[in-house]
C-alpha cells in the first residue's frame, strides 16, 4: 500500500491522472457555484447526461478520440438540449424540473443507443469510450490533462474577467438586464461553463456521476462563507481536494475507481461542511439554540424573582 | 416648459394569447412623482418592465429625454420587487449597493474604492450606514428594500421606476422611502412608482396612472383620483372603498 502511495509521486502516469482529477474538480467547482446560486443544481446533471450523445457522434464522424472534438460534440447537443427544455417550458404546461427529466433520460437514451452501435462496429479505436458512462480516470493521459489545463486555464480565466458581471446576473438577472448587460448571452456563456466542466470530467467521472461534482462544492463551501468571491474559490479548493483524495485513495487499494471515491470525497467534505460550518452548520446552529436558551432562562428566572421581591415588599 | 423625462407611445404586452397591457401611451415631465395605480393583474409592473426592456413588448416605443431607451440607460435608475431575488445570496447590502454603479463602471472593471464611497454614502441616505457589513439574509424586509433603494441611487439616475416599493415594509421604512422620494424630486428627478395602496395616494403621488390593462385615466392626482376614475379601473372591486369613505 504505501509503495503504491510511493508510486503516485515517482510514476508519471499516476501523476497526470492525480493532476486531471484535481484540475476538474477545481473547474466544477467554481462553475457550480454559479449554477447552484441560480437554482440550476439540476443543469449539471441534464447537460451531463445531453452531452453524452454528441460525444458519440463526434467520435462517429471523425473515428478519433479527441477531447477538443468531444467538447465541440457535447457543446452541441448540450445548446439543443437547453433549447429543448426551454421551448417545452415555454409552449407546454410542463414545469423546468418535469422538461429536465425528459431532456436528460431521452438524450442519455439516444447516447446509449449510439454507445452500443459504436461498440459494435469497427472504428478499431472505440474502446474506452464506453468508459465514459461512469468514468475511468486510468484512461487519462498526459495529453488530454495538456488539453484539459488549456481549458480549464481559459474557463477560470474568464471567470476572474468577468466576475462582476456574473454576480450581478446570478443576484439579480432583471436589473443586470436594466443595466443593459446581454443576460441571454451571460445565460449561454453560463451554461457552456457547465458543458466544459462536464466534459472535462467525462472521461475521468463518467456522464452518470460528474454531475455531483458540479453541485457538491458549491454547496460545501457556502457553509463556509458570505462572499461569493470566497466561495468560489473555497469550492475549487473543495473540488481539487475531492480529485485529489479520490486519486490517492484508489492508488493505494487495488479494485477502487477514481472518480467515483472523488465523488464521495466531496460528499464526505459536504458533511463535514454540514456538521462544522460557522453559523450554518448544525453544530453550530445548535449550540447558538443552547446559549439563547440559557440566556432566557436566566433572565426570566431573574426577572421572576425581583417580580415576587416586589410583591413581598 | 419642463422637459418630457418619459414618453412611452402604443406600448402593448401580451403574455402567450392574453393582452397583459394594451396600447398604452403617455408622457411623464420632468421631477414628478407619479404612482401607478389599478387592481391585481392590471399590468402594472408590466408596464415597468416593458418600458425597461426586461420582458418583450408586442408594439410601442419608449423614449427617456426625448430618445430612445436603450440611448439613454445610464439615465434610468430601477428598484425591482424585492421578492424578485434570493437574499440568501452570499454577499452584504454594501456589495449589493455597489452594483448600483456597475453601469458607469463598464465591462471588466472591478469597482474600487470610489465605488464602495458612493456606496456608502446612498446608504446612509436611507439610514442603513450600520448595516453595511450585514449579509442580506439577515436583514429585515424593510431593510432589504431600503438597501434596493439605495443601489438605485447609487445608479445616479434622472429617472427612477420603483416596482412596489411599500410592500411588506416597516413604518419607518415607509416614512423613509417617502423622504426620500421628496428628496429626489427636489433634485429635479422623475419617479414612477407601481402603487397598491389606494389611500395613500393622495398623500404621496403628484400625478397618478390609473391602469387596468388600457390606460384609463393619467394625470394631476386631484384632477385624475376621482371615486368615478377609481370605479371605472376597478370595476366592481372597490366596494371598501365606498365603505371606508375615503375623501375623494
Amino acid at each position: 500500500m504505501i509503495e503504491r502511495l510511493a508510486s503516485l509521486f515517482t510514476d508519471p502516469n499516476t501523476q497526470w491522472i492525480l493532476f486531471g482529477c484535481m484540475l476538474l474538480g477545481l473547474c466544477s467547482g467554481v462553475v457550480g457555484c454559479f449554477s447552484y446560486l441560480r437554482k440550476q443544481s439540476l443543469m449539471g446533471d441534464t447537460l451531463a447526461h445531453a452531452a453524452l450523445p454528441g460525444i458519440c457522434i463526434a467520435f462517429m464522424l471523425t473515428g478519433t478520440k479527441s477531447m477538443l472534438l468531444f467538447l465541440i460534440g457535447a457543446g452541441i447537443s448540450g445548446v439543443i438540449a437547453t433549447f429543448g427544455i426551454g421551448w417545452i417550458t415555454r409552449y407546454s404546461r410542463i414545469k423546468s424540473d418535469a422538461a429536465m427529466g425528459i431532456i436528460l433520460s431521452s438524450f442519455f437514451g439516444i447516447g446509449i443507443v449510439l454507445l452500443t452501435q459504436i461498440q459494435h462496429s469497427n472504428y478499431g479505436n472505440q474502446s474506452g469510450l464506453d468508459k465514459f458512462l461512469f468514468g475511468q480516470a486510468a484512461s487519462m493521459i498526459g495529453s488530454d490533462v495538456w488539453t484539459m489545463m488549456i481549458v480549464c486555464g481559459i474557463l477560470l480565466f474568464v471567470c476572474a474577467l468577468l466576475f462582476k458581471e456574473l454576480k450581478l446576473f446570478s443576484f439579480d438577472p432583471g436589473f443586470a438586464r436594466g443595466l443593459g448587460y446581454p443576460t441571454a448571452v451571460l445565460d449561454q456563456l453560463l451554461m457552456f461553463f457547465i458543458v466544459i466542466a462536464v466534459v472535462v470530467g467525462i472521461q475521468a467521472v463518467g456522464v452518470v456521476l460528474v454531475a455531483a461534482l458540479l453541485i457538491t462544492p458549491a454547496v460545501s463551501a457556502r457553509y463556509w462563507t458570505d462572499r461569493l468571491g470566497v466561495m468560489v474559490v473555497l469550492a475549487g479548493i473543495f473540488g481539487a481536494v475531492s480529485g485529489a483524495l479520490g486519486t490517492l485513495l484508489s492508488s493505494m487499494v487495488q479494485n477502487l475507481p477514481t472518480g467515483p471515491l472523488s465523488v464521495l470525497s466531496a460528499t464526505a467534505v459536504f458533511c463535514l461542511s454540514v456538521l462544522c460550518g460557522p453559523r450554518r452548520g448544525v453544530l453550530s446552529k445548535y449550540y447558538q439554540t443552547a446559549r439563547m436558551k440559557r440566556r432566557i432562562q436566566t433572565d426570566n428566572s431573574g426577572q421572576s424573582q425581583s417580580i415576587k421581591e416586589g410583591a413581598a415588599s | 416648459m419642463t422637459k418630457n423625462a418619459l414618453h412611452i407611445e402604443g406600448l402593448s404586452v401580451a403574455y402567450q394569447k392574453k393582452p397583459v397591457l394594451c396600447n398604452v401611451s403617455f408622457e411623464v415631465k420632468e421631477g414628478q412623482l407619479v404612482g401607478v395605480v389599478g387592481p391585481n393583474g392590471a399590468g402594472k409592473s408590466t408596464l415597468i418592465k416593458a418600458a425597461l426592456g426586461l420582458i418583450p413588448s408586442l408594439t410601442g416605443q419608449v423614449q427617456v429625454y426625448g430618445r430612445p431607451y436603450k440611448q439613454q440607460r445610464r439615465l434610468v435608475g430601477y428598484v425591482p420587487q424585492r421578492e424578485s431575488v434570493d437574499w440568501d445570496f452570499p454577499t452584504n447590502a454594501l456589495d449589493v449597493v455597489v452594483m448600483g454603479r456597475y453601469g458607469h463602471l463598464g465591462w471588466f472593471r472591478r469597482p474600487g474604492a470610489k465605488e464602495k464611497r458612493i456606496a456608502m454614502e446612498c446608504l446612509a441616505k436611507v439610514g442603513m450606514t450600520d448595516y453595511a457589513d450585514r449579509q442580506i439574509s439577515q436583514l429585515s424586509g424593510g431593510q432589504q428594500q431600503r438597501v434596493f433603494l439605495a443601489r438605485a441611487l447609487a445608479q445616479d439616475a434622472q429617472l427612477y421606476f420603483m416596482d412596489e416599493p411599500f410592500v411588506g415594509v416597516d413604518a419607518a421604512t415607509e416614512k423613509a422611502i417617502i423622504q426620500l422620494l421628496q428628496e429626489l424630486k427636489r433634485q429635479g428627478k422623475t419617479v414612477i412608482v407601481v402603487h397598491h395602496d389606494l389611500a395613500t395616494v393622495e398623500e404621496y403621488f403628484d400625478s397618478v396612472l390609473l391602469l387596468n390593462v388600457e390606460l384609463r385615466a393619467y394625470g394631476l392626482t386631484r384632477d385624475v383620483f376621482t371615486r368615478t376614475n377609481l370605479h371605472q379601473t376597478y370595476g366592481g372591486k372597490l366596494a371598501f372603498l365606498d365603505r371606508e369613505k375615503v375623501s375623494l
